[in-house]
């Protein structure tokens, strides 16, 4: 086999030759799916290089995009590459401030945006964007009014590439053979959850190496259906949407626009789908909402056979042996239940999906698990083109993220801080030589800010941030939001705070799920009259005991963490609220504060009280601000100390 | 608004019309015109006659006296056939939409007067007919399209909130390709987001298609942001005609419609 094509562009010419009429990509617009195939992208790539170049584009000179996952906003990135330069994806629901803080640090030249609301947002910004030339705009509609010297019709664009095409015949090609993996193939900025966004410089390289060593670990194929729904400008969209297309030659589908994914993601069937774990769960609330409108017997039916599939389906799943009685038990489910569920799902064809960014509930992950939807967890940053970790079919677990993609090294600092070295490594955060040092050592190592552990079956199993790490007393690791998470998967619990860094052991504070306790307390005739009666129920804190218990036990199980079972917690009488500043805007608990504000309580927690009298100051919707006093039991746990004590 | 927006001549005007049902008089000697390419409000306090001014221009009703003149011809009154085959296409104040059908066939059924093919043929769904309602229904959706709401396409209409139904029926009143459109109170009932992307929608057909647009509004705000010039009824007659300034500083407004004197700025 030939030298394999090292840059996107030359991919590109590739797979024209070698898939031809094969879709490449597909857009629904009119209501119809309209196909390109291979040959008609590298036409339009093309033509699209040759404008920009006939307007003066430079090797090196930068193209912003800005919109939805649109087929157009796909071939400016190929053809920015082809002749040298660098696409910089920006996310199409950020403010305009913050697009112009990447078009200006990008020090971009042109812009390629979807439609009018995207443009405004860029002429709003224009002034301070001294290096920005012109703005191509892909949807005409409301762009009559506008003056027209700056802003150019991609059509147009289009049409002077051919032109020049015309008059350059070689110019294309030269360009695209000029390409070396090592340039740089894409600017993605961070969107960064603390101070300004960080644009990550990738090569071809970095990306097409990680590329195929995904598909390769996954055995992904020409034949693949994908959806391209998340932002261009994020860095798993990049791999999976364009990178693994390009590699392997799969079509990537976009969808009408944002309202009708689910439509599109039924009309497509995808048979590699990525999502982050809200959409999972968004997805299954809905079925379990819809299920109780059913009737009786489809209830009953459903029912039914989710307790099947919940016993069996991950054993199929896995090729394990199963009895002839389960796998009958489970096709009858499959033909009653399973397969229409799929199929309302969008997921009848899935062979594998892929979530990350957060934990993911092991209810949702077993649920979809349990359908024979091969749903697998990675572990994976921007500054590695995504994978570091990746679990192998047949070895999935819901509390691990995998092991070490392909190429990919792993170790772990003595604070519990993981690094990673791999070919997809970032070369440097852009004009940021200072961070990049900070972040990445000189041997290639990147610091990924995460604390974990390699696992006994040889898993990575990330625990916190690694600044939220701590320790007990008798120097055992402790993760606070570890512990919070797991708590938080019980529906019953909505916020929890747990504390144990330099103390003798782990104690939460607890905050209850007013709507899924309060269905709870109906059902079981107990009566309340405000979230604080409520909370202090015993009934209550028996439930959220037995949860607690749980965590305890599943924590026993693993020596790392088996010294931060919970051994006291409290339910607090008061929601934690944002408006009090208890919670971050996005709705993360702000452990330091909870701790000065209720310092008294964590006291008590770390002392033999049963109870512990508090008076809060609250911050009512009209700004107006009151107190509420509780008299809060505290609850003593057993912790387990026998590891092995499952047997 | 930008500045010096230039229309055509009249495409329609109404020459003194009276209206009554039995001894009720809706309308009083109104006249007004409306001129190519701008955004008509006609505004009043409740009973005022604003929709019954809308059904007399679209043949509703018809009036006992006046004269209507629609791109050059003049009539005693209109029928409503004509008035839909002649390019003037209307929304109605409650909702008129087939609420079982589709979002798509309601919108199809707006294609009604520009069908060529008979029932027959319609029916057979061959050659001819067949290559029709392709034509219809890619027209159809690019209104779809326009609109934004491809997500509801195969949605019964019946299910969809008030605010889509409204746009729905936006829809297949630009279904019709129409010259004049007639809205009656498009933004009744909606939450301040619904609004806004209403008042969006008939600004760009009005911009992008270049389609003359008549409406009746309640909401001031919205009458002011997006009209070019309004006219004021009042009890069946016309109090007041101009350009939203001119019309918001008229006293016989104020009175009659405002109720009090206020400063707006």
């Amino acid at each position: 086999m030939a030298v394999k094509s090292d840059t996107f562009p030359k991919l590109l010419l590739e797979n024209a030759r070698r898939f031809g009429d094969r879709p490449a990509i597909r857009e629904k617009e009119f209501g119809i799916w309209q196909t390109w195939n291979w040959r008609q992208v590298a036409d339009e790539v093309r033509a699209l290089a040759c404008g920009f170049a006939a307007r003066g584009f430079k090797r090196g000179d930068r193209v912003a995009i800005v919109g939805d996952n649109r087929p157009r906003l796909y071939w400016t990135m190929a053809a920015a590459q082809s002749i040298g330069g660098v696409p910089v994806p920006t996310y199409q629901d950020a403010v305009a401030e913050e697009i112009q803080y990447v078009l200006e640090h990008a020090e971009v030249k042109f812009v390629v945006a979807e439609d009018q609301e995207q443009v405004d947002k860029i002429l709003d910004v224009q002034e301070r964007c001294p290096s920005l030339r012109e703005i191509f705009f892909d949807d005409t509609r409301g762009m009559r009014k506008y003056d027209q010297s700056r802003l150019i019709d991609f059509e147009v664009l289009q049409r002077e590439g051919r032109e020049f095409d015309q008059k350059n015949p070689d110019y294309f090609v030269q360009q695209v053979e000029q390409g070396k993996g090592e340039d740089v193939a894409i600017l993605l900025y961070t969107s960064g959850t603390t101070g300004r966004p960080k644009g990550v410089v990738l090569t071809h390289d970095n990306v097409l190496i990680t590329a195929r060593n995904g598909i390769e670990f996954d055995h992904l194929t020409q034949d693949e259906e994908v959806l391209a729904y998340l932002p261009m400008a994020w860095v798993g969209d990049h791999i999976f949407s364009y990178a693994q297309s390009y590699v392997s030659g799969f079509c990537v589908s976009c969808p009408e626009n944002a309202s009708t994914v689910m439509h599109d993601l039924r009309e497509i069937g995808p048979t590699y789908f990525f999502a982050p774990p809200p959409i999972f769960e968004s997805l299954l609330t809905n079925v379990m909402i819809r299920m109780e409108d059913a009737a009786r017997i489809s209830q009953i039916i459903f029912t039914y056979f989710m307790r099947v599939a919940r016993s069996v389906g991950p054993k199929i799943l896995a090729k394990e042996a199963v009895s002839i009685k389960d796998k009958w038990l489970y096709k009858l489910g499959h033909l009653l239940v399973y397969g229409p569920l799929k199929n309302t799902l969008g997921m009848s064809r899935i062979q594998l999906a892929y979530t990350a960014g957060e934990a993911i509930g092991p209810d949702i992950f077993d649920f979809y698990r349990s359908l024979g939807i091969n749903i697998k967890q990675l572990y994976g940053q921007t500054e590695a083109s995504v994978n570091v970790t990746l679990q192998p079919d047949g070895e999935v677990y819901p509390d691990t993220v995998g092991k070490p993609a392909p190429q990919v090294e792993i170790k772990i600092a003595d604070d519990g801080e993981v690094l990673y070295r791999s070919p997809g490594v970032f070369q440097c955060y852009f004009k940021n030589e200072a961070e990049t040092r900070e972040i990445k050592t000189e041997e290639g190592w990147v610091h990924t800010g995460d604390a974990g552990f390699i696992d006994d079956r040889g898993h990575l199993k990330i625990i916190d941030r690694a600044k939220d790490v701590g320790k007990l007393n008798d120097g055992s690791i402790f993760a606070p939001k570890y512990v919070e998470n797991k708590l938080k998967f019980f529906p019953h619990i909505k916020e929890v705070v747990a504390f144990g860094d330099g103390r003798d052991y782990c104690a939460v504070m607890v905050n209850i799920d007013m709507e899924a306790v309060a269905n709870w307390a109906e059902r079981n005739n107990i009566s309340y009259a405000s979230y604080q009666e409520l909370a202090a129920r015993p009934e209550v804190y028996q439930l959220i005991e037995d949860g607690v218990s749980k965590v305890n036990e599943e924590l026993a199980a693993d020596p790392n963490l088996a010294a931060s079972q919970i051994r006291r917690f409290l339910v607090l009488h008061k929601e934690l609220d944002a408006d009090d500043g208890e919670l971050t805007r996005t709705r993360k608990v702000r452990r330091r504060f909870i701790a000065d504000k209720y310092r008294t309580l964590v006291d008590a927690l770390y002392s033999d009280k049963k109870s512990c009298f508090i008076e809060t100051e609250v911050a009512f919707e009209d700004g107006r601000t009151g107190s509420i006093s509780a008299d809060l039991q505290i609850r003593d746990l057993n912790v387990y100390t026998d590891l092995k004590k499952a047997s | 608004m930008e500045g010096d927006r230039k229309f055509g001549d009249p495409i329609l005007e109404v020459q003194d019309i009276n209206l009554s049902f039995g001894g009720v008089t809706a309308l009083e000697g109104v006249s007004f015109d409306i001129l190519n390419g701008e955004v008509r409000a006609i505004i009043g306090p409740n009973g005022a006659g604003k929709s019954s001014m809308l059904n007399v221009i679209n043949g509703f009703y018809h009036p006992q006296q006046g004269q209507i003149t629609y791109k050059g011809k003049t009539r005693r009154q209109m029928r409503p056939h004509h008035a839909a085959s002649s390019g003037i296409a209307r929304t109605f104040q409650n909702i008129a939409l087939f609420k079982g059908m589709s979002t798509l066939d309601n919108i199809m059924t707006g294609r009604n007067t520009k069908m060529r093919k008979n029932l027959l043929w319609q029916a057979l769904y061959l050659g001819p007919a067949k290559r029709e309602e392709l034509e219809h229904r890619d027209f159809v959706e690019h209104v779809i399209d326009f609109l934004e709401i491809q997500a509801i396409r195969k949605t019964p209409v019946g299910k969809l909130p008030y605010g889509m139904q409204k746009r729905v029926e936006l829809g297949r009143a630009l279904a019709a390709e129409p010259e004049l459109l007639l809205l009656d109170e498009p933004m009744a009932g909606m939450n301040l987001e619904e609004k806004e992307d209403m008042c969006r929608f008939v600004l760009d057909v009005n911009d992008q298609f270049g389609t003359t647009i008549a409406l009746i509004e309640h909401d001031m705000g919205v009458v002011m942001d997006i009209s070019d010039r309004v006219v004021v009824l009042d009890y069946g007659k016309k109090i007041a005609d101009g350009t939203p300034e001119e019309v918001r500083a008229d006293q016989r407004v104020i009175e009659a419609y405002l109720g009090v004197t206020r400063d707006d700025n």
